[in-house]
C-alpha cells in the first residue's frame, strides 16, 4: 500500500513506480477510446454516413440516356435543383404548412394539459395519484401505429360508438373530413405522449426543496399561488426540455397519417412531411429530391427548436 | 404520496420531505381534484376498453352494436385463436420479431451508451468536447432523416430486408449516452476511480466493476427509453423490409389493417391483434413506472 500511495505522488518518484505511472497514464489515455468506439462507430454508421450521403444525394441529379436508360445512368453536380423541386412542389409546402399549425396548436395544449395534470397528482387533494399516474402513462407504452388503430376504429362510421353517440342526439360528426382529420390526428398524438410529458414535469415538481413550499405556506400562499409563483417558474426546464421534443416529433409526423390514409380519403400520400419523403422516394423512385426533402426536414426541425430555445433563454434572462 | 419518498436514482435529491399533514374528511377541493383526475383517466382508458369489447364480438355484432356494450355472443377465445392461427402463426412470430428486436437492441445500446458516456464524462482528451457535440447534435435529427439514405446504404451492401437493417440502428441511442454522461458526472466519484487504479485495476475493469455499477439507474432508464422507442418504431422497419416474415407487430398490424376495407374479416383478425399486443405493453407500463419517474430527473433537470 505504501508503494501505491508513493506512485500516485509524482514528487517523490521511484523508478518502478515512474514506470508504473507511465504505463498508467498510457492507459488512461487510450482507455476512453476503446470504451468510445463501439459507440462511434455505429453512430458513424447510422447518423454521420447517412446524413452525409442525404446531403451529397440531395445535390446530385440522376440523367439516364436512351429511351428506357438503357444506354447508361449519369450522376452529377444538380447544384440546388433538387431543393428547387422539392420546394416547387404545392403537396409537400402545403405539407409543412399543415404540419406547422399542427404544432401551434397541438403541442401548447399537450404541455398545458400535462402541467395541469402533474400538478394535480402532486398536489395534497389529489386521490389514488398512484392509480392515475399509471393510467395517464400507458397509452406512452402503444406504438404510434396501434393507437391510430385504436383510434381509427373510433372515428370509422359505423363501427364508432362516439359516431353513434352524438348521431343519436342529432349531430353529425366527421372525425376522418378534410377539415378534421387534422385534429382528429392531434388527438391521438396528445393521447400518446400527455402521460409520458406529465412524469416528465412530475419529476421535476419532486425536485423542488419543501422548504420552499415551508416558506409560502408561512406566507400564507393558497394552492393556485404556489402552482402560480413557485411550482411553474421552477419547472420551465422540463417544460423547455417537453416542449422542444414535441417540435421535433411534429414535424417526424408520419404513422398516425399514414395509418389513417387507409380509412381517411382526406388524407393524402404528401399529407406530412415526412409521408411526402417517402412517396417520393419509394412511389416516384426519386431519391434525390426525396433526400433534399429529408434534409429540409431536418433543417426545419433544428431551425425551430433553436428558436424556441433562444426565445425562452432571452425571455428569463 | 405527495410526500413519497425519492426514488433510488435521485442522488443529489434533498433531505426526506416532511410527511404532508393531510385532512381526513374529504372537503370539496379533494372531490373537484380527483373529479377532474377521473376525467382524464376515461379520456386515456375509453380506447383501450373499446378493443377490448370489440375483441369478444363477431364480426356482425362489431358493426351491428353499440361499441361500448358487450355483444350477446361473447367469441373472444375464437377471435383470439383465429389471430394465432391466421397465416401459420403470422402473428406470433411478429411479436417475437419485436422482443428480438427491442431486447436485443436496448441491451446492447444501453451498454454502449453506458461506455461512452462514462468516457466521456470521466477522461479528459483532446477531441472530448467536440464528440459530445457531435453526437448531442444526433439527439435533435429526426430519425426518420436517416432512414432513407440508410436504406440506401443497406441495399448496397446487401443486408436491406434483413434482421440486421432494423437491430444495426437500434443499436445506436445518442439520448441515452447523454443521459450516462450527465449522470456518471454527478455521480461517480473520481475518489474512488483513483482507489481503484492505485489497487492496480485496469480501466476497463474499473469501468465494469465501478462505473456500471454506480450507474445502474441511469441504465435502467436508458434501457427502457430505447426498449419503448424500439417497440413503438414504425417508420425503420417499414422502410428497412419486405418480408413479412421480418416485419415487427407494427408493421404487421397495420399491413392487416390495410386489407379490412376489402377483407372485412380482417377487423377481428386486427382488433384481435392489436388487444393482444396492448395488454402485454399496458401491464408492463404499469409495472416499470416507477422506474421512469426516478431516472427521467436527470435529463430533465440538467
Amino acid at each position: 500500500m505504501s508503494t501505491a500511495a508513493e506512485t500516485a505522488h509524482p514528487a517523490v518518484p521511484r523508478r518502478e513506480g515512474r514506470d508504473r505511472a507511465r504505463q498508467q497514464r498510457r492507459a488512461v489515455t487510450s482507455a476512453p477510446w476503446i470504451l468510445l468506439a463501439p459507440f462511434l462507430a455505429l453512430f458513424a454508421l447510422t447518423f454521420i454516413f447517412p446524413i452525409i450521403a442525404a446531403v451529397g444525394s440531395s445535390f446530385t441529379k440522376v440523367t439516364r440516356s436512351g429511351l428506357f436508360g438503357e444506354t447508361g445512368v449519369h450522376s452529377g453536380f444538380a447544384g440546388f435543383e433538387n431543393y428547387a423541386r422539392a420546394l416547387g412542389d404545392g403537396s409537400f409546402v402545403a405539407s409543412i404548412g399543415r404540419v406547422l399549425l399542427f404544432g401551434m396548436v397541438q403541442v401548447p395544449v399537450m404541455i398545458a394539459l400535462c402541467t395541469v395534470l402533474a400538478l394535480l397528482l402532486e398536489s395534497a387533494s389529489a386521490k389514488w395519484p398512484g392509480f392515475f399516474r399509471a393510467a395517464y402513462f400507458m397509452p406512452y407504452g402503444v406504438p404510434g401505429v396501434i393507437a391510430t388503430i385504436l383510434w381509427s376504429f373510433l372515428y370509422v362510421p359505423g363501427l364508432s360508438p362516439l359516431v353513434d353517440a352524438a348521431g343519436s342526439v342529432g349531430l353529425t360528426v366527421n372525425f376522418l373530413g378534410p377539415d378534421t382529420v387534422l385534429w382528429s390526428i392531434a388527438n391521438i398524438v396528445t393521447w400518446s405522449y400527455t402521460g409520458y410529458n406529465m412524469l416528465i414535469v412530475i419529476a421535476q415538481l419532486k425536485a423542488i426543496p419543501s422548504e420552499v413550499y415551508e416558506a409560502a405556506r408561512v406566507d400564507g400562499a393558497g394552492p393556485f399561488r404556489v402552482a402560480w409563483t413557485i411550482q411553474l417558474p421552477l419547472i420551465r426546464p422540463a417544460l423547455v426540455l417537453t416542449t422542444v421534443f414535441s417540435i421535433i416529433g411534429t414535424l417526424q409526423l408520419f404513422a398516425e397519417a399514414q395509418v389513417l390514409q387507409t380509412v381517411a380519403p382526406a388524407v393524402n400520400s404528401q399529407y406530412t412531411p415526412n409521408l411526402s419523403a417517402y412517396t417520393t422516394a419509394f412511389a416516384y423512385n426519386d431519391y434525390n429530391v426525396a433526400a433534399a426533402q429529408a434534409v429540409l426536414i431536418a433543417l426545419a426541425a433544428f431551425i425551430l427548436s433553436f428558436t424556441f430555445l433562444r426565445f425562452t433563454n432571452r425571455k428569463s434572462s | 404520496m405527495t410526500a413519497a419518498t425519492p426514488t433510488l436514482s435521485q442522488p443529489q435529491n434533498i433531505a426526506e420531505k416532511p410527511p404532508v399533514t393531510r385532512r381526513r374528511r374529504p372537503d370539496s377541493t379533494t372531490i373537484l381534484v380527483t373529479g377532474l383526475l377521473v376525467v382524464a383517466a376515461l379520456y386515456f382508458l375509453v380506447p383501450v376498453y373499446w378493443v377490448v369489447v370489440a375483441a369478444t364480438k363477431t364480426s356482425g355484432d362489431l358493426f351491428a352494436t353499440n361499441g361500448f356494450l358487450f355483444a350477446p355472443h361473447f367469441v373472444l377465445w375464437d377471435n383470439l385463436a383465429n389471430v394465432l392461427a391466421y397465416g401459420d402463426g403470422i402473428f406470433v412470430r411478429w411479436f417475437l420479431n419485436s422482443i428480438l428486436y427491442a431486447g436485443v437492441g436496448a441491451v446492447a445500446a444501453t451498454y454502449f451508451a453506458a461506455a461512452g458516456g462514462y468516457a466521456l464524462a470521466k477522461y479528459n482528451f483532446r477531441g472530448n468536447s467536440f464528440i459530445f457535440g457531435l453526437i448531442l447534435g444526433g439527439v435533435l435529427v429526426p430519425g426518420t432523416a436517416t432512414a432513407l439514405p440508410l436504406f440506401l446504404f443497406f441495399s448496397q451492401l446487401g443486408i436491406a430486408n434483413t434482421y440486421w437493417s432494423v437491430l444495426l440502428p437500434s443499436l445506436v441511442s445518442p439520448f441515452g449516452l447523454f443521459l450516462c454522461r450527465v449522470y456518471a458526472q454527478a455521480t461517480v466519484d473520481p475518489a474512488l476511480l483513483e482507489a481503484a487504479r492505485i489497487d492496480g485495476a485496469g480501466e476497463l475493469r474499473i469501468f465494469h466493476s465501478v462505473g456500471l455499477r454506480v450507474l445502474t439507474p441511469a441504465l435502467v432508464t436508458v434501457f427502457l427509453f430505447q426498449l419503448v422507442g424500439i417497440w413503438n418504431n414504425y417508420f425503420l422497419p417499414l422502410v428497412m423490409l419486405s418480408d413479412s416474415k421480418l416485419f415487427p407487430i407494427t408493421v404487421g398490424l397495420n399491413n392487416w389493417l390495410s386489407q379490412a376495407d376489402r377483407l372485412p374479416e380482417f377487423y377481428q383478425l386486427t382488433t384481435g391483434g392489436v388487444l393482444l399486443s396492448v395488454i402485454p405493453l399496458a401491464i408492463a407500463m404499469i409495472v416499470l413506472q416507477r422506474f421512469w419517474r426516478g431516472g427521467l430527473t436527470e435529463g430533465a433537470v440538467k
